[in-house]
Order: C-alpha cells, then sequence, then structure tokens
C-alpha cells in the first residue's frame, strides 16, 4: 500500500486539508445554518454529512432517480444537481422538516395508510415531489399524479401505491382546507 | 361474524400498517450511507476503461498529492496478503483488484483512501495506469469458437467454457420430438439486466486494532453467510467478524454476493486503523456489480395435433462474464432452471445448459426471482403461444387443456421436482373472469378488421421457491435452513430474531404477524429483529422468496416451541396435569372446560415468576428450520396491449394478474409486492437491456440510457387472488416477493406478439423496443 504520513482531518467529512472554501448560509427545515465548505460540495452532500439530515438519499449520479429530492423555497430540487452555495439566502425543506411540532404531514400519513413504501429509499424524495405537487394541484388525477413523480424512481412499490397515496394525502388536505374554512 | 370469531390484533391475513414505516417516513431509516463513524476515512475506486488489457504500470503520485489522500491500494498489495483473488459462491475466483490484467469495462484497479468522499474521488481519478489491450470476446458462441481468445489464463482447463449442465432424458425426448405430428421452436434470448436497487451497494468496514473485531456495516441480503465467506477468505476469526446489515434500499438478489469493494475497504480498515466507508455510484453499481439473466435458450416443443403437449427440449448457452459469480445453490449451477417444464404434465424433457466466459462483468443473479425461474417460465410460457399460434387454437384453450389438474397434487414433474399444491385453471379462470377475456376477443376481431393493433397475452407460471431442503440445497457448503429465535418478556412482549434481512419486503411486520398468530399475542407487542450477525441466529438470508417459506416457518416452529412449554406452565398455574391443557383460540385451555383458560402473557409472566419444578425459567424458543420441500406459488396473468401503427409504441392497456401464494400473511403487502414484480417484469419485457459493442463498452451503463420504469410507463396493474396452502409449510404460506417478476414478462410479450398476428410473428426477443415493432409493421402483413 502507498501510502502519505499525514494527520486525517474530519471538519466537515467533505472538506479536505487545504483548498478554499465558502460559507453557505441558509435555513433549513425553518433553522438558520451556516458553515464553510468547500465551493463544489453538492447540497445533497451538505444535508447529509455536514448538517446529518439522512434523511435525503443519493440514489444515482445523473440526476434521474430523485432520491434526493428537497425543496428550495418550496419548490422541488434534486440536490444532487444544486451546489450547497446555492442555498444561500434561500430556504431549504427536508423531509426531516415535513412533520411539524410532532403531527405527521397528510403525505406522510397516507403514504403509511397506502402502503406506498417497501424499502423505504426512494420515499423522502417521493414525498417531497408529492407535497410540491399537492401545494400546486391539491386534486390531481392518477395521470398528473403519474407525470408529477416522472422524475422520482421506485424499484419497490410499481408506483401504484404511491399514487394512491398522493391523492389520498390531497384529498385530505382538501377537507382539512374545508373544515378550517368554515361555512361561508 | 368476524366480532365473535377469536382472533388475535395483528394475526394473519390482517392488512396492518408496516411496523417499518414510521422511521421511513421521517427521513429517519438507517443505511448503510447513514453510517457515520468517529475517524472514518472514504474510499472510491479506480476503474478499467478497458474490457481486456495487460496492466503494465500504475502510478499512484499524483493521486498521493492529493490534499486529504492517505493510501492507495493496487492488487500487489493485496496480493502480498494473499486477497488478490477471492472464491465466487459458484467456487470460481475473483479478482479482488487485478495484478496484471482486466477482464471487463468498469473493473476495479485500484483503490484511494482519503479523509472525505471528494478527496478520494479525486485521488481515484488521477491514478495512471498504462494498459495494453487485449483481443476481446463479448459473445458467448464466439467464447466458445475454436481459436477464441482464453480470457481465464489462470485457469488450468484453456477454454472459455466453464461448465456442462443437463438433466432429463435426452434419448427419450429425441424420440418424442422426432415421432410428433406437432413440432415447433424457437430461440430466445433473455438479455443482460440489472437489479438496481435504488441504494447501491457499499460498506462501512471498522478494524479495532486494539481486539482484533472487524465490523462491516453492508448491503447484504445474507449477513450470517458473509460473515463466514470473510472468515474462510480473510482468515480471521469468525466471532471477531460481526457483520450488521442496516436498513437495505432494496436489494432483488444484488446484494447477495461479495463485491471487490467490501474486501477492499475491509483491508483499508485493516491497514489505516480507521473504520472506512465505500458506497458506489450508481455508474458504478450498473457497469461492475451482478448482472442477471444473459440466456441463449432454444427451446422445442412436442405436442399431438388436438394440442397435449408431450415433450420439452432446452439447450441453452449461458453467459457469465469473466467468471461465474453467480448465486445459486451449490449443485445447481444453471439454478432451478429445470422448473422448466411449467404448468403442465410433460411426459419427457431434457434440459441442458453451457457456460461461457466473455469479457464482461461477472453474476447471473437472480433480478427478483429464485433461480433462474424467470428464464423458464419465459420460455415455457413462450413455447405455449407459438404452440398455440402453429396449432391455431386460442392460448387460453391450449394452457386449460395442458395444466396440471388439481387433484394430481402432489405433482412430480419428469425434471425431478415434486409441486406441492395448485390449481392452475382455477387461476387462468379467475384472471379471464376478471379481465372479460372473450370480451376482449371479440374486440380484438373488430379492431384487427379495421386495421388496428390490439393484442392479449396470457403467463399462466409455477414458481419454485424456499430453498431449500438440506440434502440438495447448500450455498458453498452451508446448508439452506433459516432460523427464528423467539422471547418472551415476563411481561408478555416479545423480541423475535431472524437470520434473513427485509429489504422492503416488510419483515418486521409479516413475522409478527405469523408471531401473533401462533402465540396469541398482539403483533404490535412483538419487535422483529434481523441484520446484526452477533444478535441474530445464524441463517441463509433474504433471496429467492425464501424469507416467508423457510424463516417464517422457523417463526410458527419456534413459537410452537414455546406453547409446549407454556403448557406444562399453564397446567401448573390451572392445578390440573399438562395432559389436560390444549392450545385453542389463542389461550391454553383445560380440554372440555374452555373457559378455564391462561392466556400467553399469564404464562410469560409466570415463567419468570412462579414456574413450576422440574420446567426452567424463562419462555424462548429458537427453530432451525429445515424445510421438507420447496413452494411452488403459481398465478395466471393477462395483459391487453394496443400498439400505435405509426412509431411502433406499445401501451398496455389492461393488466390483471392473479396470484395463489398460498395463505396470505397481510393482503395489504403481498399486493404491494405482486405490484413491484410485476414492475420488474414490465421493465425487462419492455424497456431494460445492458448492452455491450464489439470492444467490450457497456452501452447502458447509467440511468441515462438504463430504462428503469417511471411511473408514467408503469402500467396500473390489477390484482386478484386465490389461495391454495402449501401443504407442508406450518402455516401453509408460499412467499410472494418474486411470482410477479417471473410471471410478467411472457403475458407481456405474448400479446405483443398477438397484436402482430397480422404481421406472421412468431417471436419478438425482449426488450421489445419500440423499433422492432415498427421494422415489422414496415415489412407489412403477411398472407395467412
Amino acid at each position: 500500500m502507498a501510502a502519505v504520513s499525514r494527520p486525517v482531518t474530519h471538519a466537515a467529512s467533505l472538506t479536505s486539508t487545504g483548498g478554499s472554501v465558502v460559507r453557505v448560509q441558509t435555513i433549513v427545515n425553518g433553522q438558520a445554518v451556516a458553515a464553510e465548505v468547500e465551493p463544489r460540495t453538492l447540497l445533497v452532500h451538505f444535508l447529509r454529512e455536514v448538517l446529518g439530515l439522512t434523511g435525503t438519499h443519493i440514489g444515482c449520479d445523473t440526476s434521474h432517480c430523485g432520491a434526493c429530492t428537497v425543496h428550495l423555497d418550496g419548490k422541488p430540487v434534486k440536490s444532487c444537481t444544486v451546489l450547497a452555495v446555492q442555498a444561500t439566502g434561500r430556504e431549504v425543506r427536508t423531509v426531516e422538516g415535513l412533520e411539524v411540532g410532532g403531527k405527521l404531514s397528510p403525505v406522510q400519513e397516507a403514504f403509511v395508510a397506502e402502503h406506498g413504501l417497501q424499502c423505504g429509499f426512494c420515499t423522502s424524495g417521493m414525498m417531497m415531489t408529492a407535497t410540491a405537487l399537492l401545494k400546486k394541484n391539491p386534486n390531481p388525477s392518477e395521470d398528473e399524479i403519474r407525470d408529477a413523480i416522472r422524475g422520482n424512481l421506485c424499484r419497490c412499490t410499481g408506483y401504484v401505491n404511491i399514487v394512491k397515496a398522493i391523492r389520498l394525502a390531497g384529498q385530505k388536505m382538501q377537507s382539512a382546507a374545508e373544515t378550517r374554512g368554515g361555512p361561508a | 361474524m368476524s366480532a365473535e370469531a377469536p382472533h388475535v390484533k395483528g394475526g394473519l391475513g390482517q392488512s396492518i400498517l408496516r411496523k417499518e414505516d414510521a422511521r421511513f417516513i421521517r427521513g429517519k431509516g438507517n443505511y448503510v450511507d447513514d453510517v457515520k463513524l468517529p475517524g472514518m476515512l472514504y474510499l472510491d475506486i479506480t476503474r478499467s476503461p478497458y474490457a481486456h488489457a495487460k496492466i503494465t504500470a500504475i502510478r499512484t503520485d499524483k493521486a498521493l498529492k492529493v490534499p486529504g489522500v492517505l493510501a492507495v491500494i493496487t492488487g500487489k498489495d493485496l496480493e502480498a496478503a494473499g486477497l488478490a483473488w477471492m472464491p465466487t459462491l459458484m467456487s470460481d475466483k475473483q479478482m479482488v483488484l487485478p495484478t496484471d490484467t482486466v477482464m471487463y469495462q468498469a473493473q476495479e484497479v485500484a483503490a484511494v483512501v482519503a479523509d472525505s468522499r471528494y478527496a478520494a474521488a479525486d485521488g481515484a481519478a488521477l491514478i495512471e495506469v498504462d494498459y495494453e489491450p487485449l483481443p476481446v470476446v463479448t459473445n458467448p458462441f464466439k467464447a466458445l469458437e475454436p481459436g477464441a481468445p482464453v480470457i481465464r489464463t489462470d485457469r488450468k482447463e484453456q477454454s472459455n467454457h466453464i461448465w456442462h449442465w443437463e438433466t432429463g432424458d435426452r434419448s427419450g425426448t429425441d424420440e418424442a420430438l422426432a415421432g410428433s405430428a406437432v413440432r415447433v421452436a424457437q430461440d430466445l434470448y433473455i438479455p443482460r439486466i440489472h437489479v438496481s436497487s435504488m441504494e447501491t451497494c457499499g460498506c462501512v468496514a471498522d478494524m479495532d486494532p486494539v481486539s482484533g473485531r472487524l465490523t462491516i456495516w453492508m448491503t447484504t441480503q445474507a449477513p450470517h453467510a458473509i460473515r463466514t465467506v470473510f472468515a474462510l477468505v480473510a482468515g480471521l476469526p469468525e466471532q471477531n467478524i460481526r457483520i450488521i446489515s442496516p436498513d437495505i434500499g432494496g436489494g432483488f438478489g444484488g446484494k447477495v454476493p461479495v463485491y471487490p469493494g467490501y474486501v477492499i475497504a475491509a483491508v483499508a480498515s485493516i491497514k489505516t486503523g480507521h473504520p472506512v466507508k465505500w458506497i458506489e455510484d450508481r455508474s458504478e453499481n450498473l457497469q461492475a456489480d451482478s448482472f442477471a439473466r444473459d440466456y441463449h435458450i432454444h427451446a422445442e416443443v412436442a405436442a399431438t395435433p388436438d394440442g397435449h403437449v408431450t415433450a420439452l427440449k432446452v439447450k441453452t448457452l449461458a453467459d457469465h462474464g469473466y467468471t461465474d459469480a453467480a448465486a445459486n445453490p451449490s449443485k445447481f449451477p444453471a439454478g432451478l432452471f429445470h422448473i422448466i417444464t411449467g404448468s403442465y404434465p410433460f411426459a419427457k424433457a431434457f434440459v441442458e445448459v453451457d457456460a461461457a466466459y466473455t469479457n464482461k462483468p461477472p453474476g447471473g443473479i437472480a433480478y427478483r426471482c429464485s433461480f433462474r425461474v424467470t428464464e423458464a417460465v419465459y420460455t415455457i410460457e413462450r413455447m405455449m403461444d407459438i404452440l398455440a399460434h402453429r396449432l391455431k387454437m386460442d392460448p387460453a384453450e391450449l394452457r386449460l387443456k395442458n395444466f396440471i389438474p388439481p387433484e394430481a397434487f402432489p405433482f412430480k414433474s419428469v425434471l425431478g421436482w415434486t409441486y406441492d399444491s395448485g390449481n392452475y385453471a382455477g387461476a387462468l379462470r379467475k384472471a379471464m373472469e376478471i379481465i372479460d377475456y372473450a370480451g376482449l376477443r371479440r374486440e380484438q376481431a373488430e379492431k384487427r378488421a379495421k386495421g388496428e393493433l390490439m393484442g392479449i397475452g396470457i403467463s399462466s407460471f409455477t414458481e419454485i421457491v424456499g430453498a431449500g431442503p438440506s440434502q440438495t440445497f447448500d450455498i458453498l457448503g452451508i446448508k439452506m435452513f433459516d432460523s427464528a429465535e423467539v422471547r418472551i418478556h415476563p411481561t408478555g412482549k416479545v423480541i423475535a430474531r431472524f437470520g434473513t434481512k427485509s429489504q422492503g419486503q416488510g419483515h418486521e411486520t409479516t413475522y409478527a404477524q405469523i408471531l401473533a398468530e401462533e402465540l396469541g399475542i398482539p403483533a404490535d407487542d412483538i419487535r422483529v429483529e434481523e441484520g446484526d450477525t452477533d444478535t441474530a441466529p445464524y441463517g441463509l438470508g433474504t433471496y429467492a422468496s425464501r424469507s416467508t417459506p423457510v424463516a417464517g416457518a422457523a417463526a410458527s416452529m419456534a413459537a410452537r416451541k414455546i406453547r409446549e412449554k407454556g403448557k406444562k406452565i399453564a397446567a401448573h398455574l390451572l392445578e390440573v396435569s399438562p395432559d389436560d391443557v390444549e392450545w385453542k383460540d389463542y389461550a391454553f385451555r383445560v380440554k372440555g372446560v374452555p373457559t378455564k383458560s391462561k392466556t400467553m402473557q399469564e404464562v410469560a409472566f409466570a415463567a419468570y415468576t412462579n414456574h413450576p419444578q422440574g420446567v426452567e425459567a424463562g419462555l424462548e424458543a429458537t427453530d432451525y428450520y429445515d424445510p421438507p420441500n420447496l413452494t411452488f406459488p403459481f398465478g395466471s396473468y393477462i395483459c391487453v396491449v394496443d400498439i400505435d401503427k405509426d412509431t411502433g409504441q406499445v401501451k398496455v392497456r389492461r393488466f390483471v394478474a392473479v396470484d395463489d401464494c398460498g395463505t396470505i400473511i397481510n393482503p395489504m403487502i403481498v399486493d404491494g409486492q405482486i405490484h413491484g414484480g410485476l414492475t420488474m417484469g414490465f421493465a425487462p419485457a419492455l424497456l431494460e437491456e445492458i448492452q455491450y459493442d464489439e470492444a467490450g463498452n457497456i452501452q447502458g451503463g447509467s440511468f441515462m440510457d438504463y430504462l428503469v420504469p417511471t411511473a408514467v410507463e408503469t402500467p396500473h396493474w390489477e390484482t386478484a387472488k386465490t389461495v391454495t396452502p402449501s401443504p407442508h409449510h406450518p402455516i401453509g404460506a408460499k412467499g410472494v416477493g418474486e411470482s410477479a417478476t417471473v410471471g410478467a414478462p411472457p403475458a407481456i410479450v405474448n400479446a405483443v406478439v398477438d397484436a402482430l398476428q397480422p404481421y406472421g410473428v412468431e417471436h419478438i426477443d425482449i426488450p421489445i423496443h419500440p423499433w422492432k415493432v415498427w421494422q415489422i409493421i414496415q415489412g407489412g402483413p403477411k398472407k395467412p
């Protein structure tokens, strides 16, 4: 084994000794965070390795699988294709931010109720895409759901129950909104 | 009615929600890449751009100058430790890192260890390797021609032929074929595909230099077998190896083999004294990890003029890449391919398989099936349709005429399997009724008259899962039993541990349901653990749909052992003789006086607080279950396709799947397994393939061009069930994770070929891309 004698550093597990760094200042799941990282650091690595938010997964290297989907200013993005510095001054929401005040989101509840997940690896990204869809279109058709999640691959479920879960979540969100709205 | 019937919360047949979901929907799963240890280093791998080449030099100086890079490992380093090669599960051998030659594109050449993921990748990119290209063979037929360049010059046999395997009656089958009035033959190629579980493979290897203990968090479907393999290969004492298979993001067979990266990471940890993480990229996963299929099949079927099948002959060439790294039971190099007589009582059959080396990555793993059963089912179900076409007979009628009848079970197939139970006509008739088969045929006739292309395809498959009985089934000599260890705590709560490892199948839920049913304890009170070799009993792992048939049976048997002991404790509490106590309706009851009873929870408490003299305290049992036979799930699928004549695009309009997996543990989970399986049957039928060009360059090496189906292409699946319990399984269950992957491809292909009948087509090799269909349509209709 060819080896060099050098102290092992673990500042952020992404950044090696030397090299330039940039400061990332962003809001993740409502919390202000700041860290210095290599300029090339991907948002997904920043979330997973610097902030320890490992619910966002990496399933490919070509931006196809969508396992890394998070929200950037409310819009779903593939965090493997966004630099961490691009999140500066913006708001990031990850799967860990779906449950608020100990209450699961309607999408989380519906994925369990409809058996919309098996191995769980695509689930975080799938739920982030679903959440963004329902915000835009609370009552999507099956075709609209399938189209919305086309950038999120799942190998286990065959998508049938994911589609059902997203419809159920939409219905729940609508009836909750109606209840809140009360009689006209 | 059901309110009155005795039941236990979360017992058999209930669609309870999954226990594992709570962590996954919160992003709190614990996959291998989520493991982070103090002082952990990262490993990245430099791979070969050539499919076959001599390595003349490896220069590491530039890589070692990268800030953060600590070490480079090459084949020469491993050779010094006797680890440059490792055995495969099929007793072939595989390079961990090459010392002088690479044999496929993307083969591991050197490994870089660094203090960050990015530095490791930078270092791997700066390893300089000098190659002298060698002649490349990617076609297995050419590999076996005289004068073909020999790939494995390390072997005594200077040839690319690996093995020949055959079973059945060659001369009897030949005679039957020769004397037959009706005879159909077809070449079928089932191309290379890749499981592409959403999580790639990886590990964190952590050698503690003080204790000499090696812990590996690893994406493995078979942690116990891996521990033994590591002990044997690396010469480490087995008690000092701990394999932890944490949450696994899909396996489908791709996480059974031992890949070089795991071994290199372990070596790197031993050498550096730090934990080392290796996580492969998707492209590495697709290009280097085990492939599935790659069978070149020639099949012949003989039948009587009125359509009774009589003989089947199959000759196959298996392309294994540069080493046979399949994951089959030792005695079956072609897996269970000889289930190929399928759902039909052939009187004569003969199967032979030859295996060849080529300059492609090794493998031959399952892709969500039990040891080559998909190849078998595809062959027989395609051949039945070709026969129906030749006889001008409806394919449903041909199948109904030939099915093994329900009263013939247990049925001994001509190639030696004993099918446990089945009702094939029942499943097909149910599917025909749900989809309105007669109505579809009428619609098709009308559309054909108008020149529109609509097709209907059937597949009536028989699976073979649950390996397996110890007299015939082992992997590297380890018998294919599996295990359950069940312990009831004083308060009546349970922890149960298994030798299997879920990769999404929901074992934490379904095993709890089996135990709930057997113990009368609600499933919510039962905690299931798998995947840690320090705590779980030894088992061969989860693949080939074996968890429910084998470990699920072990759960039942362990629970029944507990009931036997519990009877003695209950008798003590009830002040009667143990002979007067029976387990009935989820409680220990005095025979004839069922109201006089003790629950399992009461007995558990007594087992720790008031156990009778002569009975050991505590309440637990372990079972190593050696199944008496395999299980044979079955089903009938009907697919309806419409084809766009202008583009050749195939649209699956409907797909009805009637499955029979015996006793159903959790209907919701069973349906989920079938949905996923159908999608992994649909994928190779229409989309997925890994091709190589003549220089051995991979053509499907990333998700850019390896077409895993999205929600848009995937059809809306319709499912239904029949229930024919297995007579030999303690609860009658058969296993269901893979049936649909196995059964679906021929239904889809049969439908496409049926749609293209006006063009005189009898077969199209998968995947059926639009251009294949478009070319056929361009050829114009054929006069009948």
